[in-house]
């Protein structure tokens, strides 16, 4: 019902909703991950787990380590594999998504701050960690922290996972800077003013009026984001974090490294990881029809 | 609230000679005007010709080059302003409502003396349920402004401004967005609130309105006050040309 001020009360001194030129405004309902990954239809998710279980038994069918033995392998170690590596996959994701929100919000709430001492580093480190690769963060923040620290008399090894997580949650926070800014920024400038005019204090406006108002339109973004972020976990084997892929070798090892286990153990990998994500990405793109239709 | 030195004798707003540019476009170039307590004036004059932007100085939404606004004898082009209690004292409808979409009607009025004058809730909701019945909403209290019609949505917002009992009210274009059938009920609220004795800002194009309820008429054009007077004369004895052709346009 608000359409219409965003376009007529452009006619303002107000130095707060002056959105930055310089990146494009409000990539809020940009769903892409999930769009994509909500579009498979549970038929083509049979299909492809048909292929990935029945090509190597074709294909490897006369030699000496039958699929059937490397199936037996996988089941073996599925307790290992799942309850040891998959759980912390979803573990870093969880703590990554909480420590990104937190920090993201603060950022987005930065961004959008009147004063430009503080607008412009928040744009500057949602820039920056928005637009670098995931991998390079996760090494920099590997090798930036100590192994260890010391409070007082204790000692606290920091784990590698938890390395992992702040290496993760860097770009986690500067997208869900963006969403912010761009929820915010959403919210017509009519809103702003009548506040204004009733005396609210900026704050006051953007506690009681402006966010309220977008909550909402921040959740399908937020929820793609962590499904981007849970596919991404693996990456985080590269640094030796004991998670499914680094466990999935780890137990390919112990079966000799037959190059038959290969397919049924990542598949496994791909179809757990798809399982887990694919609700998540019906649910975002659910939602996102749902709130469009009440604005 | 207001400053020591004002007393009611003197004009509640006074604007001398103010400018104001964005950019390189100068909007008012030099506007005088007085309004006395429990005045109602209304100023007229084609698009652009810088009406919103007068009144949204004197609440400080925009900020004025040069010249002096004085509410109530507090100097809004001061950069030490304290804006809230200068808003405090002055309510302004704006032409797209603007209420708060995820609140109710009821919670829209009750808000602000809440949050911002720190008025105890029931205290607040009883005047806010008597404003509403003021505007004629009565059975509207629980409808988000989702489900209210423009009229309505505006006459809720006639009533929230009201709420924070402002000593001056700002109008702008506040029927322009409406449909014909619901212009009347707005400007019906409106007219109630200048017979009680509140003092007016109108920006309005409604002329059979501005006749009937003004004390006093503004035309501006491109920035400057070309003519004024009270109604009984300003439609009929308008001298300069600009006025006599927008009247001529208009009514
Ligand atoms: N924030 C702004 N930045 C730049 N130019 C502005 C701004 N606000 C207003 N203007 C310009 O100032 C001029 C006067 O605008 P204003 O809104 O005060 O006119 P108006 O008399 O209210 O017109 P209307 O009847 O169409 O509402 C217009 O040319 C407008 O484009
Ligand atoms: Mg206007």
């Amino acid at each position: 019902m608000n359409a219409k001020p965003a376009l007529t009360t452009t006619n303002t001194d107000l130095a707060v909703l002056k959105p930055f030129k310089f990146s494009p405004a409000g990539q809020v309902n940009d769903l892409l991950f999930s769009r994509w990954l909500a579009e498979f239809s549970p038929r083509s998710l049979f299909l492809i787990a048909l292929i990935l279980l029945a090509w190597p038994g074709f294909a490897l069918a006369q030699s000496n380590y039958s699929f059937s033995q490397a199936l037996d392998a996988l089941w073996r170690w599925l307790p290992f594999i799942v309850g040891k590596g998959f759980v912390l996959n979803l573990v870093v994701s969880f703590m990554t998504m909480l420590v990104g929100t937190i920090a993201g919000v603060l950022l987005g709430l930065g961004q959008v701050s009147p004063a430009r001492a503080i607008a412009a580093p928040s744009w500057f480190i949602t820039q920056l960690f928005r637009n670098s690769p995931w991998l390079v963060l996760l090494f920099i923040v590997m090798l930036a922290l100590p192994f260890e620290i010391q409070i007082g008399d204790h000692i606290y090894p920091i784990p590698d996972w938890l390395k992992a997580v702040f290496g993760l949650a860097l770009p986690i926070m500067a997208n869900i800077s963006e969403i912010v800014r761009g929820a915010i920024i959403s919210v017509p400038t009519g809103q702003w003013e009548a506040a204004d005019s009733l005396a609210y204090s900026r704050n006051q406006t953007l506690w009681l009026v402006i966010l309220p108002q977008c909550f909402k339109r921040m959740i399908p973004p937020w929820m793609n984001w962590y499904a981007i972020l849970t596919m991404a976990t693996p990456l985080i084997s590269l640094l030796g974090v004991e998670e499914i892929v680094t466990l999935s070798r780890q137990a390919m090892e112990a079966e000799d490294n037959h190059p038959e286990l290969l397919v049924p153990f990542f598949g496994f990998a791909l179809i757990i990881f798809f399982a887990y994500c694919y609700p998540i990405a019906r649910y975002t793109i659910r939602l996102e029809k749902k709130f469009a239709v009440r604005q | 609230m207001s400053n020591s030195d004002w007393t009611p004798e003197q004009p509640l707003v006074s604007i001398r000679d103010v400018h104001k540019s964005f950019g390189e476009l100068e909007v008012l170039k030099g506007v005088t005007l007085d309004v006395r307590q429990g005045e109602v004036i209304c100023i007229i004059g084609p698009s652009g010709s810088g009406k919103s932007t007068l009144i949204r100085c004197i609440n400080a939404l925009n900020t004025i080059d040069s010249g002096s606004i004085k509410v109530e004898g507090i100097e809004v082009n001061n950069p030490e302003l304290d804006k809230l209690k200068l808003r405090k004292n002055v309510g302004m409808v704006f032409q797209q409502y603007n209420l708060f979409p995820h609140k109710t009607a009821l919670e829209n009025v009750m808000m602000a003396p809440i949050k911002v004058l720190k008025q105890a809730p029931d205290e607040v909701e009883e005047r806010a349920r008597k404003l509403i019945k003021r505007v004629n909403l009565v059975g509207k209290e629980n409808s988000y402004p989702g489900e209210l019609s423009g009229g309505q949505q505006q006459r809720v917002a006639i009533a929230r401004s009201l709420a924070m009992n402002p000593d001056v009210m700002l109008f702008d274009e506040v029927t322009a967005a409406l449909d014909p059938e619901t212009v009347n009920e707005v400007l019906l609220a409106i007219k109630d609130l200048a017979q009680d004795g509140m003092t007016c800002i109108l920006v309005t194009h409604e002329m059979g309105f501005a006749r009937e309820v003004a004390d006093h008429i503004y035309f501006t054009d491109r920035g400057v006050i070309v003519e004024h007077g009270p109604p009984s004369t300003f439609f009929t004895e308008a001298k300069d040309p600009r006025t006599q052709e927008f009247l001529s346009q208009i009514l």
